[in-house]
């Protein structure tokens, strides 16, 4: 069984958000359960954003990626027990996320504020000396920012 | 109790979608691209919002899925507020609606997430997060421009002359009002209208804005019921034509 938990956790290092490419279902922290009997694998699977639109297509992809993998029975459901926040992002998910050239948030412990949201490590240069340019991005999960040091505008994964 | 309830979600998920609606139609048009793209955001944020609350409608209480709700109803079945279906307007305008609405919505949710009716103090928990970025960009504008030039001053007050009557109209009552606090699902529309005005105050002082005085028949009421302004059906009419062309499509 232990054998078959660790399989399903390596398909689910495969199944990537679609917005951030290098980032798995298991960087975000997305995955709040995992139950494997036999050939049939039940997954609890944590939303991010209400409004991000890839949340079904992450559903079906990991119920694709596990089918493919041999498991016959694969169900997704989602997870209303409790709240993504970007704290649960890994501490490879956060390396990944830089190297991909987006910003990791800062974490937040519950309270989220506009001195939180203002300060972004750039991912080019490692500055920290940087100024917010919108709270929104080109995605729902992305802030604006722009480098003082490296002079060059960057976007963050919003700590949420 | 399930009558007083969907009423609540009908009222608070109708606001989002014609809120957000109205919001998208910045996208391309902002007046400089950072807000071209938060308008366009904040409108996704909404439309996923009163889609989350659809949902509870459907699964909770066996209303329709949420696509037919929000697309084969017309104007008399909307419980929105007429503020939301106001057109844009001007840049001030739609900021002022913006600042007015998502300060309601936050604490809204807020006293939703202590509701005794657990999957939508869930939902709240999740949701007022989100909008603490709608509060803080909404916050930044109207500071900006409120001790900006004389002319952006003099803009956004207008803005909020005009607006401010009709957001009035999103704390019109519910008949189910009362029993909603007495089973502590939510504390009500009038409770929540003293908060925001409290909240609203010193923002708006902070920017030199002063809500105008207004009688009490002046607050534009009836969206709740059902009663809205020429605006919405045209509106709806938009928003549904590619549904309206083959509603069992999937996609």
């Amino acid at each position: 069984m232990v054998i078959l938990q660790n399989k399903v956790l390596e398909v689910l290092g495969t199944v990537m958000d679609p917005e951030i490419p290098t980032l798995s279902v298991l960087d975000l922290g997305m995955i709040t359960e995992v139950n494997v009997d036999d050939h049939s694998v039940n997954i609890r699977l944590l939303p991010t954003f209400v409004a991000c639109p890839a949340t079904t297509y992450i559903k079906s992809n990991i119920a694709e990626a596990l089918m493919q993998t041999g498991f016959e029975n694969v169900q997704v459901d989602l997870e209303t027990e409790m709240n993504w926040t970007s704290d649960r992002i890994s501490e490879s998910g956060r390396k990944k996320l830089e190297a991909f050239g987006l910003g990791a948030p800062i974490q937040i412990d519950g309270v989220l504020n506009l001195d939180q949201i203002a300060q972004a490590v750039c991912p080019h240069c490692g500055s920290d000396n940087t100024e917010l340019r919108s709270m929104f991005g080109s995605t729902l999960c992305r802030s604006i920012h722009y480098c003082n040091d490296c002079r060059q505008g960057f976007e963050r994964f919003k700590p949420l | 109790m399930s009558e007083a309830i969907k009423d609540l979600l009908y009222h608070m998920a109708d606001d989002e979608l014609v809120i957000g609606h109205r919001n998208s139609e910045w996208t391309g048009l902002g007046p400089i691209l950072e807000e071209d793209i938060a308008f366009s955001s904040i409108a996704q944020d909404q439309i996923g919002h009163a889609l989350a609350n659809y949902t509870l409608l459907n699964e909770q209480f066996g209303e329709a899925i949420p696509d037919v709700i929000a697309f084969s109803r017309d104007e008399k079945q909307f419980h929105s507020s007429q503020f939301v279906e106001l057109p844009i307007g001007d840049y001030a305008f739609s900021l002022m609606r913006h600042f007015l609405f998502d300060h309601a919505e936050s604490l809204r949710y807020a006293m939703l997430s202590e509701s005794s009716f657990a999957p939508l103090a869930a939902l709240a928990k999740k949701i007022k997060g989100e909008l603490k970025y709608h509060t803080l960009h909404a916050d930044l504008w109207i500071k900006k421009l409120g001790t900006g030039t004389e002319e952006s001053q003099a803009r956004m007050q207008s803005a909020l002359n005009e607006a401010f009557p009709y957001a009035l109209g999103m704390f019109e009552p519910a008949k189910y009002d009362d029993e909603l606090k007495s089973e502590n699902i939510f504390e009500g529309e009038t409770a929540l209208q003293t908060k925001w005005l409290e909240t609203i105050m010193p923002i708006l002082e902070r920017a030199n804005l002063q809500l105008p005085k207004l009688s009490i028949k002046e607050r534009m009421y009836g969206g709740r019921q059902g009663y809205h302004t020429e605006y919405l059906q045209p509106l709806l009419d938009e928003m549904t034509e590619v549904y309206r062309l083959d509603p069992a499509a999937t996609w």
